[in-house]
């Protein structure tokens, strides 16, 4: 039987998006262990905690205690590897015109509503979509900008004194390193719903961002296309 | 770029193997990699350090961070209402219950070997400088705290050590030898380090570190020795307490 290829994740963003994840991972991880040192955060109002960042089973589940310095060594290790592959993720997309895949306009809003709907199973039909649905183009596009306030917030509680305006900008050193700290859990929220969509749209998505393609089957292709010369650029 | 191409079934699972044989083996790199380097050798024995490879790393930032810090480069100052009445106290590695403030002398050890001995009227007797700053410690909390004594550069210029602060590094030491560090002589020399004997206007208490500390706002409050009971110079890094145990050499700001 015959397949028609498509083409859909380029090379360099499927390195970039597979260099990112076990560097980012490390970071997280080497930031809980300097967070530890300084575990203050929690979410509440007047005497009640809603949420403890983080109750002293997570630490010790994790051997997260007493390891300050190995954190701070690792953290500032691979945070030159997190920038790089950032920068040049950007200027690919950037350069590429992958942008325009990636980017939400107007309609990208009400379109991500609709692809809320209907994961919840309130709506039947999912959104029609092109390469990414509304959805995900503001989760990442979001992301992105997520990760450009982490190394901006980084380097303000990394060199406060040297870069104290950019501490000053991100509202003073105690509130950079909330946002820093926020940031964080944002990526782990990310990533469980990242995953949970991956998992839903099944096998055939999931492998495109290894091989770059999806298939379908010949047969699926309408009439008037098969007809005409192939291959054929679409884009 | 050709974007939709029709290929066999057998085709498209070559191709897709190739693709998953070479993530995995990617990955698989990664982790050896990652395992390889966390397993090597920690770089001060027993009392711990980093690998080899991260400490490079650590190095590099160091002379990248090194070179862009100025004089004009200063920690934020706030007034004196800002400061908070008690201070918290986070270290007392060398400040042992056996300490005779009547004994105490600041040994300055020079150059060519002969050493100094200044008592804390010595030291008060140079001009006086105070900051409130926000003192920043190294496990991540900070405070806005009022401190004075002498700056470090009026002390070298007093005392006629201009030989002993051309060198890279001073090193300081508690009496007991207990704790000890080391820090570059532009971080040592920057406008806003203190030789510093009071807190809030009143001498230093005995867990701050009575008689004598430095207060280094350009580093995390691990350089800032209290007690200090000597101090001497080299072009080599001096022994330093948390460097051994895995920490950054320069942990400036």
């Amino acid at each position: 039987m015959m397949q028609l290829l498509v083409k859909k994740h380029p090379l360099a963003i499927r390195w970039f998006h597979w260099i990112n994840f076990p560097v980012l991972t490390l970071m997280i991880w080497s930031g809980f262990l300097i967070y530890w040192a300084n575990g203050v955060y929690k979410i509440g109002f007047g005497d009640t905690t809603l949420i403890k960042f983080f109750p002293q089973k997570f630490y010790d589940f994790l051997h997260l205690p007493q390891r300050l310095g190995e954190g701070m060594a690792w953290h500032f290790f691979f945070m030159w590897l997190f920038f790089i592959n950032g920068i040049f993720y950007v200027l690919y997309t950037a350069i590429s015109g992958e942008w325009r895949a990636l980017l939400p306009d107007r309609k990208s809003f009400k379109e991500a509503w609709l692809v809320v709907l209907h994961d919840l199973r309130i709506r039947k039909e999912a959104p029609p979509q092109s390469k990414y649905n509304g959805a995900q183009k503001i989760a990442y596009t979001a992301i992105i900008i997520m990760g450009v306030g982490s190394v901006i917030t980084g380097l303000a509680i990394y060199k406060p004194v040297q870069f104290g305006w950019l501490c000053s900008l991100c509202g003073g050193y105690t509130f950079a390193r909330i946002i820093h700290f926020a940031l964080t859990i944002g990526y782990c929220l990310f990533f469980i719903i990242h995953i949970a969509q991956v998992i839903r749209a099944g096998w055939k998505n999931f492998q495109s961002i290894v091989t770059g393609f999806e298939t379908l089957p010949v047969a699926m292709i309408p009439d008037e296309e098969k007809n005409e010369e192939l291959p054929k650029n679409k884009t | 770029m050709k974007n939709e191409i029709i290929y066999t079934d057998r085709q498209v699972r070559r191709k897709a193997i190739i693709a998953f044989a070479v993530f995995f083996l990617m990955m698989a790199a990664a982790i050896a990699g990652w395992v390889y380097i966390k397993n090597l050798p920690l770089d001060n024995g027993l009392l711990g350090g980093v690998q080899e490879p991260v400490r490079k790393v650590l190095t590099i930032n160091e002379a990248i961070f090194k070179k862009s810090l100025t004089n004009n480069h200063l920690a934020k100052t706030y007034p004196l209402s800002a400061a908070v009445k008690h201070p918290r106290v986070n270290g007392d590695i060398g400040m042992g219950d056996d300490f005779d403030p009547a004994s105490w002398s600041l040994y300055v050890i020079k150059a060519g070997g002969d050493t100094l001995t200044l008592t804390l009227a010595d030291i008060k007797k140079l001009p006086k400088t105070e900051i409130v700053f926000d003192f920043k410690c190294i496990e991540g909390w900070s405070q806005v705290t009022h401190w004075g004594g002498v700056k470090f550069s009026d002390f070298i210029a007093a005392y006629g050590l201009n030989n002993e602060s051309s060198m890279k590094y001073v090193g300081m030491a508690t009496p007991d030898n207990e704790y000890y560090v080391g820090v570059d002589m532009l971080s040592a020399l920057h406008p806003q380090t203190l030789i510093c004997y009071e807190m809030n206007g009143k001498p230093l208490p005995m867990n701050q570190g009575f008689p004598l500390r430095m207060i280094i706002p350009v580093k995390y409050g691990i350089k800032s020795i209290k007690r200090m009971g000597t101090m001497y110079f080299d072009n080599e890094r001096p022994a330093d307490y948390w460097y051994e145990r895995g920490y950054d050499y320069y942990s400036g700001l």
